[in-house]
């Protein structure tokens, strides 16, 4: 089938950018959406031109990287799927496809379709995580766990952190990623001693990067590939809420990593 | 040994409002309070307003009641414009700042998951906000009445929803409150951190029951007065 | 001459306790001005950099990701063994030590082999406390499943998506550090050349993958945890960007190369559909436990499957190896598989598929059952194929999954490059000529939480080390040797993409030197991959510049490098005259078909040493003992 593509073109940051229409005249239904680029991208590399950047990696679903929006959709069409495992059986021949990066003040724009996540890492870095040093954990079975908290616990964790979340909200809000991470700790045990100072960090460090807020939309959750639930949203809240005014002062109401500090969050 | 390379400086103030006020989610924690305090103020003015299908007298003297103790009354309204005014001014305050978070807009963003009720909080919002301002000055203050009479409320209404663009405008604004509380409601317990899986399809059931009934309560006064079940 | 591990004396029970208590310490107030790098941020990587940070030395941790928690480490689907025996049916240390030994066919190093299973119990402790939400008993224990053929059930799992949950662990860990400022992370900046200075490893080049700056970093010592190489055959369940440079510029700077030949393949992945694909995706192996494998009995059936009655249906995996069946190990399954599509018996587009069938357990346990099981799996078949597997059969095709060779290193995990460490499917050290399921979470774990904190702590503390920084000639000769490799590759000036050249290496190292290898064919290979490369050289086109996020650019330079790995692949192949686990010389088989090992020959690791382009390789041996799993002859019957 004949694909007519409309890609968002831009050089660098500081390029304005623009949308440059290409057709791909023989693609395959059982392409995925990536292959589908690949041979566009190897078709231009052959007329000499400059070939679309877009990330991926895995190309299974798993790894986060890719993701862009086609036809104002994170992801495409089928849902709590990413774009690589979107395949083209999902259009019709003759279909004009709009594809557009994710678009937050907190993912600035790298190349094309390429956009530079690391605000994410700086959230988890600023308290998405059980501190415990190498080596020192107990035996394994010591600690026991309720089933449904551990599946539970499982399900938010199953974030894959491709801000599919961010660039469908209308207030370009981190909540659903944020809210996975303190939720997947939260639920358990080992997640207890730090989880009212995560909440407060995190959170933090989200307004910090400059996401917006979350007005309980639901737009995160229903393209989110991980299918991760709205509920998370409300424990990070919940949490939140109670380290604030339980005061418990672990945790400095201070971004662990100031805005506009050094690229990729370096000391 | 591995030491916080950052030193952890102590919160810059003491006060723990003033903690949820600086941060988002304390903000939108706080919107949901007061978003309480508004509801029920709401709930019970429709309470106290749907008493004028029992006649003049006895909406006039319910009047008289709220009025009785000058001291209650202005403490329930300062209690309410501040409930109002923190409720308005965090909201204008995040909107203007989830602008910032997507300074360029996309070509298209398709927004089907959502209702438009809980995209528009802020125009609904805005637009009750408006109304309240005109409904004041149309009642309580008299200014915007051209037959105002001090303390005889059934009159004033019927002054009021006697013109066209009193009851268009009162319509319309309570058509804006159901969409605000159809998501308001429900978002507020998922600010609070209250919902979850097991509970938030019964509480988004619960808004919208609220807001229907709230949107027809108020809106049947306005409308018996134009097909005449209420007349001076 | 032959090669030293330098395993410690004594019982093997003992010997990694001794090696730690041999070994020198740093002083705590002397390990911030330690500087080290950890390129890779898989479970390896990411482990090291993050207990490093934590003992307190400065750590660098380079990616060419966008995030560290991309690594592929995290789309290992099944689990992680461990010899907890949780579940009471006799598994130990020893037993899990015995099973991987033997499962890799007898060409691993067993001192290795039972450090590795001494640290699966820690490894499962560790991620516990990171708070791993590993599958959970009703009684709050954790969860097993058996896994692979083993005769216990000693696999830990989180859900279908166990590499993911270790790896965010290990990632959440680094990401302590980094906020902690003592590791300093460089994402999308790709390991470019390795920099020896004085005979150590001192540093790397790196190109930063956005403004395609070309810098140095200099360090005390340089560890790799970059990954295996099995895009070299293109098409592999590796994803998009792993890639063998990392590994690669070291051997050329004097790192040897152990087994490359040991390329395994996994049986039960989605056929490829067309010329287009950019890569295969697995399905665990779980399947197997529930489904049958078939083809039609004649070749050119095209019957749809559900048509075909049990009579005209081959089940061969059950012919051929009646005990173990469908449940035969990788390599076995995997040959199979692609004997019958060689006789023509293959379904799908191309004939290159076997079916995966679920109808009879299906009957047997019903939909909810198997769904439960395997739901996931279903729907991620769905999704790539479009063909719903409760309606028919799934159709499956082996593919290039792990690579078993590496860099060689010593019992600290260095390699023969002081300074220079190496640890997780880099190396070649843990696994032999085979590696068993939900083993390679557990050896990337253990080599970087339990073992290079420790070597690499101890290879400091022997002193010697000159501060030196970027400014040294041996990093301005290096960082001018990359810059001119990429220039030259934007100047070839050709008209093909770099995918056509990849894709025909690929192909070629698959037919000739994939599942089954011969003299013949080896030989075919090594004289084809010459003219590819040559017409890589001439034809290249490379679009836009240096200077900018260019993938071309970047696939083109591992490309490049995957042009000699591939030789040394088939020259190792062709040395190695015997079958071993995943190596399958076709002149060495049993009458069974079996792999046939020669022990009197072969029973040691082949470490080559780089001597330039054109000159070969020089062979190192390192010769295997088996004092504790007495040798054998592998069986699945």
């Amino acid at each position: 089938m004949r694909i007519v593509l409309d890609i968002w073109r831009q050089r660098g940051p500081r390029d304005p950018g623009r949308f440059v229409r290409y057709e791909v005249p023989d693609v395959s239904e059982h392409m995925s959406f990536l292959e589908m680029l690949d041979v566009l991208n190897v078709g231009l590399v052959e007329r000499g031109d400059d070939p679309v950047a877009f990330d991926s990696d895995c190309r299974e679903g798993i790894c986060g990287m890719c993701g862009f929006l086609v036809n104002g959709d994170p992801h495409g069409p089928t849902h709590h799927a990413t774009i690589c495992q979107t395949h083209m059986r999902h259009f019709a021949d003759g279909d004009t496809l709009r594809l557009e990066p994710w678009r937050a003040a907190a993912f600035p724009v790298i190349k094309d379709l390429v956009v530079d996540r690391s605000a994410f890492d700086r959230i988890i870095a600023a308290g998405g995580y059980v501190t415990i040093r190498t080596g020192s954990a107990p035996e394994a079975n010591a600690i026991l766990v309720p089933k449904t908290d551990a599946d539970r616990a499982m399900e938010a964790a199953a974030c894959i952190g491709c801000g599919a979340c961010v660039a469908a909200c209308p207030n370009a809000s981190a909540a659903l990623f944020t809210g996975a991470k303190i939720s997947h700790l939260g639920l358990l045990p080992q997640g207890q001693p730090e989880r009212a100072r995560r909440a407060v960090t995190m959170a933090v460090q989200a307004r910090e990067e400059g996401f917006g807020h979350c007005t309980s939309i639901g737009e995160c959750a229903a393209v989110c590939p991980a299918s991760i639930q709205l509920e998370v949203i409300a424990r990070m809240n919940r949490d939140f809420v109670k380290a604030t005014l339980t005061g418990r002062d672990e945790a400095a109401p201070v971004a662990v990593f100031p805005r506009r500090g050094p690229a990729g969050g370096g000391g | 040994m591995a030491t916080e390379a950052r030193p952890e400086q102590p919160p810059a103030r003491a006060s723990r409002l003033g903690l949820l006020w600086e941060s988002a989610i304390g903000k939108k924690a706080l919107m949901a309070a007061t978003g309480v305090v508004l509801f029920l103020y709401v709930f019970f003015h429709m309470l106290g307003n749907l008493q004028i299908f029992m006649g003049p007298g006895q909406l006039d003297r319910y009047a008289r009641l709220l009025h009785a103790s000058p001291q209650l009354l202005w403490t329930v309204r300062a209690f309410l414009l501040c409930a109002l005014a923190i409720h308005v001014v965090a909201g204008v305050q995040l909107d203007l700042s989830a602008r910032e978070a997507r300074p360029v807009r996309y070509q298209e963003l398709r927004s089907t998951h959502s209702s438009t009720a809980s995209r528009t909080m802020i125009w609904s919002g805005l637009l009750i906000l408006a109304f309240v301002v005109y409904h004041l000055l149309d009642l309580t203050v008299g200014v915007a009445n051209p037959g105002f009479r001090e303390g005889e409320v059934y009159h004033n209404v019927l002054v009021t929803f006697g013109r066209g663009v009193g009851v268009l405008a009162y319509v319309v604004a309570m058509v804006a409150l159901g969409f605000h509380l159809w998501h308001g409601v429900w978002s507020l317990f998922q600010s609070l951190g209250l919902s979850s899986r097991r509970v938030t399809p019964g509480l988004q059931r619960f808004a919208a029951a609220v807001a229907v009934i709230l949107t027809l309560g108020f809106s049947s006064i306005p409308m018996a007065v134009l097909i005449g079940i209420l007349r001076p | 001459m032959d090669l030293d591990a330098r395993i410690p004396a004594g019982p093997i029970e003992q010997k990694w306790q001794r090696r730690r208590y041999e070994l020198k310490l740093v002083n705590p107030a002397n390990k911030r001005r330690h500087r080290l790098i950890v390129v890779g941020t898989g479970l390896a990587g990411g482990a090291a950099a993050a207990s490093l940070g934590e003992l307190g030395y400065e750590v660098l941790s380079f990616c060419f990701q966008d995030s560290p928690r991309r690594a592929h480490s995290i789309a290992a689907q099944g689990g992680i063994n461990a010899a907890k025996n949780y579940q009471n049916d006799g598994d130990s240390v020893l037993r899990l030590f015995y099973d991987t030994v033997k499962g890799g066919d007898f060409r691993s190093r067993e001192a290795n082999v039972y450090r590795l299973a001494e640290l699966s119990v820690n490894i499962i402790d560790q991620c516990a406390a990171q708070g791993v939400p590993f599958a959970r008993e009703y009684g709050g224990e954790l969860a097993n499943r058996s896994f692979g053929g083993a005769l216990v059930s000693r696999t830990f799992y989180a859900r279908g998506q166990t590499g993911q949950q270790l790896l965010l662990g290990a990632y959440q860990a680094l990401q302590r550090q980094v906020a902690a400022g003592t590791v300093r992370p460089f994402p999308r900046t790709e390991m470019l050349d390795l920099v020896v200075v004085d005979g150590r490893a001192r540093g790397i080049v790196v190109r930063d993958l956005v403004t395609g700056r070309i810098s140095s970093h200099a360090a005390d010592a340089v560890i790799l945890c970059t990954g295996g190489y099995g895009n070299v055959f293109y098409l592999s369940t590796n994803a998009r960007g792993s890639n063998c440079t990392a590994i690669w510029r070291a051997y050329r700077k004097g790192a040897w190369f152990a087994n490359p030949c040991f390329t395994q393949i996994h049986p039960t992945c989605i056929p490829r559909s067309g010329e287009y694909q950019s890569k295969l995706t697995l399905m665990s192996e779980s399947l197997r436990n529930d489904g049958r494998i078939w083809v039609p009995k004649t070749g050119g059936d095209r019957r749809p499957p559900g048509e075909l009655p049990d009579a005209d249906r081959d089940y061969f995996l059950e012919r051929m190896y009646p005990t173990y069946g469908n449940l035969a190990p990788r390599d076995v399954a995997s040959r199979a598989a692609k004997a019958v599509c060689d006789e023509g018996r293959g379904v799908g587009p191309g004939g290159l598929g076997v079916y995966l069938d679920f109808r009879e357990a299906f009957a047997r346990l019903g939909r909810r059952v198997l769904d439960d099981r395997y739901g996931n799996l279903f729907d991620m078949y769905q999704r790539i194929t479009g063909e719903d597997p409760h309606d028919a059969p799934m159709r499956i095709y082996p593919a290039v999954h792990y690579t078993m060779g590496g860099l060689w290193v010593d019992y600290d995990l260095m390699s023969t490059i002081p300074g220079l460490f190496v640890g997780g499917e880099a190396n070649f050290s843990d696994h032999g000529a085979n590696r068993l399921g939900a083993s390679a979470l557990m050896q990337g774990l253990a080599d970087g939480y339990f073992v290079l904190p420790y070597t690499v702590g101890d290879y400091l503390a022997r002193g010697g080390l000159a501060r030196l920084d970027p400014s040294h000639p041996a990093f301005r000769d290096a960082e001018r040797a990359v810059s001119e490799r990429t220039r030259h590759l934007l100047s070839i000036g050709g008209s093909r993409p770099v995918t056509h050249f990849h894709r025909e290496l690929g192909t070629l190292l698959w037919e000739d030197c994939g599942m089954a290898r011969s003299r013949a064919s080896l030989e075919h290979a090594l004289g084809e991959i010459p003219r590819i490369r040559a017409a890589f050289e001439r034809d290249l086109r490379v679009t836009g510049s240096g200077e900018e996020l260019n993938d071309e650019l970047e696939r083109a330079g591992r490309v490049a490098d995957y042009f000699e790995l591939a030789e040394l692949i088939c020259f190792d192949a062709l040395h190695r005259d015997e079958s071993a686990g995943a190596h399958f010389r076709v002149e060495h088989q049993t009458p069974d078909g079996e792999a046939q090992r020669d022990d009197a020959r072969f029973a040691y690791v082949a470490a080559w040493q780089w001597n330039g382009p054109i000159t070969a390789p020089t062979l190192h041996r390192e010769p295997l003992t088996f004092e504790h799993v007495p040798l054998q002859q592998r069986s699945y019957k």
